[in-house]
């Protein structure tokens, strides 16, 4: 990132002035994410003007991107050459931007088989609390020079400052996908993803809704085409979809345009909640009332629910895992599952370390960081 | 830092929590702990502590907290940047007896093993369940997972399958203060910032692991390895580029340049072309019909990319024997030399050939001999500087040779440790990839874990003081400074 930009220049100002003055402020991309986590507050800080892809080679696997560049721009150029962001960000509004993606750290539908958003994230440049720009990680695949920062960064929502730019590890297309359909019920779904998955099999996504298991294969053609005709086989009535509707399919859940994900007013005046629980793949079916959609394998548990959040935090810590309250009326109960007094302590200290007069975010992730 | 009473103080309060055998303070007895596998560097710390439970542990670092005595973590010592050479004031804390497998799921493939299990142990077990634990740096056989986790620790198939961070969920352990404390979970992901992530390639810094869970994947069907020869390494360089871009992702592929081929065949005959001025070693792994069809798209690339002799591994006797060479590289450079030193930059694919032409420049400045072996696929050089270290005057050139290589690589776009950490070995080279600023950033991160300060001090983040140091000695080598380095 080169440090004359006009448009980094303003950025550093903004942050100098909000440090002197105490003034909060509100990172900014698309807005795309604005309902997930706690509610922003503070000034807007428009990331957006920081645009454009600064290099993408593809024999290199790499591409380098500022913060405000729209996924919609990245992926299309990508595409171009055959190549995509393989954690499958979900896109849940048109302007949604690279800074927004990392900050947010969240992953689609291919999370379990192909990795997360930080595992795909090589460098970044970081504009500081102490309007520093800074820059950690870099554009080649292995690099344990320092901290790992790039990573620490990836799901911050922001709070250790702003991202300004990235480089981020893109992949081939796979040359084959199918998507087969299965009539299962939870539990018997659950069980069937576990023994799929320890096998040498291509599993690319799958989801668990109302009875009906969907799964994703993807890789060789061949490869494809023999898994798709086993699996197909080994449970009576699984079918194959057309790639049109597989596609339409998966992109329902990744964006989370499928209705399953979205609260009327009344719903929500009801009580009604989206959580989102992350739990290990092998969790037998959670007794919770509600309806449910399930990701990864069994590892992420979507739940659309009337239950109190003490419950629903209970349900996934006593899986082994945590609840994330993702649409409510209100979030009272925090957004974030709360984390034990190390923890904390660290994420104090590490709010200190980048943010001494907490400027950035604060109270996006927790209170009081 | 409060001084201590005394050593015999110090001692005694350490037998109240350990047995007899498990504290070696005796000169004779901690010198196997002097070094790790960066030999050049040598301490004798303190004293060396061996427990056995979780509570020892606990109680030991809560000791050397109310003390201010610092704490080096050891697994196996096979690092490779001094990560775990002593502090003379310091408690060496081996995890040696924390070699239990606590569980291998078969379902969730997943399995909680201690901190001090070897590499290789867990795919072991796992074996019977047809799982394995990807990550296989070539000192599997020794080194430990914890270890593994301290310098996120590659192989030759993390091309495909990734690094340690990539195959770890979990991290149990305790901070400086003897805290315990869990870092990710069970799940796929955890609440709060990934400390996980932080903590992976810490190198000992930030807290103790006492326990990882790592995720396990089903063994492929087949392997099968393609040794392709070249008569230049410009077209060695280039068929590694030609691959990756022809969208393939091999399950490993590494380069050998002639002098290390001809090390790695004296060392274990693996049958190895010797007239080729670099061979490749290509690797596809999956179902049968999937490595037919991968083998054949790979073949073609490399005919069109120049290779004079091609040779498929037609058996898994023949495929493992390709790789014993490469997976030998380190000791047949031990016989080739009385001492080598061994770098681990990574830089962009397409520059390969122009640092191997420049490294062939550096021999003749320094008037030492080179053998390289890369991670090509991930641009992760392994340059082996050969020398003898008990020559003073050709161990200071090793050294400016070794860093040479390092600001070459970060001049190209590259970092100066792809997978064996700063440690004491490259704190200097830290300088130079890193400006003032970042620097401080680290050590404020440093401090978030551990604010006292006594997780492995003085290691990977040099002091601004060293910094300042180091670049007068810079312009006083003649060599120039890079006070601006792009790096994006
Ligand atoms: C012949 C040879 C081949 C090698 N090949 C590879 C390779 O292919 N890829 C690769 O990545 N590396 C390789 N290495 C380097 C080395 O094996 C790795 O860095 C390995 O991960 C070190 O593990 P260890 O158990 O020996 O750790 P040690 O050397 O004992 O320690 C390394 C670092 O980890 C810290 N540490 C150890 N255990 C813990 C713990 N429980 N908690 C916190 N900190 C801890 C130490 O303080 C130290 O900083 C090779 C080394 C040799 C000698």
């Amino acid at each position: 990132m080169r440090s004359g930009d006009p448009e980094l220049s303003r950025l550093v100002e903004r942050v100098q002035s909000a440090r002197a003055g105490h003034i909060a402020l509100d990172i900014q991309g698309g807005g795309s994410k604005h309902f997930y986590a706690e509610l922003p507050r503070g000034e807007p800080l428009d990331m957006r003007p920081l645009a454009g892809i600064s290099s993408y080679e593809p024999s290199e696997l790499v591409v380098t991107a500022r913060a405000g560049t729209t996924l919609a721009e990245l992926e299309a150029v990508l595409a171009e050459r055959g190549q995509c962001l393989a954690f499958e960000p979900p896109r849940w509004a048109p302007g949604c931007t690279v800074g927004g993606m990392i900050a947010a750290g969240l992953s689609g539908p291919s999370r379990a088989s192909a990795g997360a958003v930080r595992d795909f994230t090589l460098g970044l440049t970081l504009l500081n609390g102490y309007g520093e720009v800074l820059t950690f990680g870099g554009q080649v695949m292995k690099n344990v020079a320092g901290y790992d920062v790039s990573r620490l960064v990836t799901g911050s929502w922001g709070v250790l400052g702003a991202i300004c730019e990235v480089s981020i590890k893109v992949l081939p297309m796979r040359p084959a996908v199918a998507t087969l359909g299965f009539s299962l019920d939870e539990s018997t779904a659950l069980a069937r993803l576990l023994t799929w998955g320890a096998r040498p099999l291509p599993l690319h996504a799958s989801a668990w809704l109302d009875g009906r298991l969907t799964v994703r294969l993807a890789g060789a053609s061949a490869a494809v085409e023999q898994a798709g005709k086993e699996l197909c086989a080994a449970v009576p009535g699984g079918e194959l979809l057309g790639p049109q509707a597989a596609s339409q399919w998966w992109d329902s859940i990744r964006d989370q345009h499928h209705p399953f994900f979205a609260l009327t007013a009344a719903e929500r005046a009801r009580g009604e909640c989206l959580w989102r629980l992350s739990v290990p793949s092998t969790s037998p079916p959670l007794a919770l009332a509600g309806r449910q959609l399930i990701e990864w394998g069994g590892a992420l548990r979507w739940w659309r629910t009337e239950a109190p959040a003490a419950v629903m935090r209970a349900a996934a810590a006593d899986a082994g895992g945590h609840a994330t309250l993702v649409r409510a009326a209100e979030k009272r109960a925090g957004a974030f599952a709360p984390l034990g007094a190390s923890a904390m302590r660290i994420h104090r200290g590490l709010k200190a370390a980048f943010d001494p007069a907490g400027i950035f975010n604060p109270g996006r992730l927790y209170a009081g960081l | 830092m409060r001084a201590i009473a005394s050593q015999a103080d110090f001692l005694t309060a350490l037998a109240r929590i350990l047995p007899a055998g498990a504290i070696l303070a005796r000169r004779e007895d901690t010198a196997p702990y002097e070094c790790d596998g960066l030999t050049a560097y040598r301490e004798s710390p303190l004293c060396v502590v061996l427990p056995d439970t979780r509570a020892q542990i606990e109680a030991i670092l809560k000791l050397c907290h109310a003390q201010g005595v610092p704490i080096v973590a050891r697994g196996a010592g096979t690092g490779l940047s001094g990560g775990a050479l002593p502090h003379p004031r310091g408690v060496s804390l081996s995890l040696a007896k924390f070699n239990r497998i606590l569980k291998v799921d078969p379902l969730g493939c997943t399995a909680v093993v201690e901190s001090g299990v070897r590499n290789l142990a867990i795919s072991e077990a796992a074996a019977q369940f047809g799982l394995y634990y990807a990550p296989d740096p070539s000192s599997q056989l020794a080194c430990t997972i914890g270890g593994n986790v301290a310098e996120n620790a590659g192989g030759v198939h993390c091309l495909k399958y990734g690094l340690t961070v990539h195959n770890v969920l979990g991290v149990t352990g305790f901070m400086a203060n003897g805290e315990s404390i869990e870092f990710g979970s069970a799940a796929l992901d955890a609440a709060g910032l990934d400390l996980l992530s932080t903590v992976v390639g810490s190198e000992g810094m930030l807290a103790i692991a006492t326990e990882v869970t790592v995720r396990l994947i089903p063994l492929p069907q087949v392997a099968r390895c393609i040794m392709a020869s070249y008569a230049d390494v410009e077209s060695a360089g280039a068929a590694v580029a030609s691959i990756i871009a022809s969208g393939i992702i091999p399950a490993g592929l590494e380069l050998m340049d002639k002098r290390m081929t001809a090390a790695a065949e004296a060392f274990v005959q693996a049958g190895y072309d010797l007239e080729a001025a670099a061979i490749l070693l290509c690797e596809s792994d999956g179902t049968e019909i999937e490595v037919e069809e991968e083998i054949g798209r790979m073949i073609a690339v490399l005919r069109e990319s120049g290779a004079t002799q091609i040779e498929v591994s037609t058996s898994e006797v023949q495929r493992l024997r390709f790789w014993s060479g490469r997976k030998n590289a380190f000791p047949a450079s031990g016989g080739i030399s009385p001492d080598y030193m061994c770098m681990d930059s990574t830089i962009p694919r397409k520059r390969l050939a122009q640092m191997l032409r420049a490294i062939e420049g550096m021999e003749q400045k320094y008037g030492l001999g080179c053998v390289n072996v890369f991670h090509a696929g991930d641009g992760n050089l392994h340059p082996l500087i050969l020398y003898d270290a008990s020559d003073p005057e050709q161990r200071r050139r090793c050294e400016l040779f070794g860093a040479d290589i390092l600001e070459t690589s970060v001049r190209m776009g590259g970092t100066v440790t792809g997978e064996h950490g700063v440690g004491v070995e490259k704190l200097n080279s830290m300088c130079v990839q890193f400006s003032g600023a970042e620097r401080e950033q680290f050590m404020r991160l440093k401090a978030a874990f551990d604010p006292a300060g006594l997780l492995n001090p003085g290691k990977v983040i040099p002091s601004l003081q060293r910094c300042a140091e180091y670049g007068k000695m810079h312009v006083h080598h003649g060599m120039l400074p890079f006070p601006e380095l792009p790096r994006f």
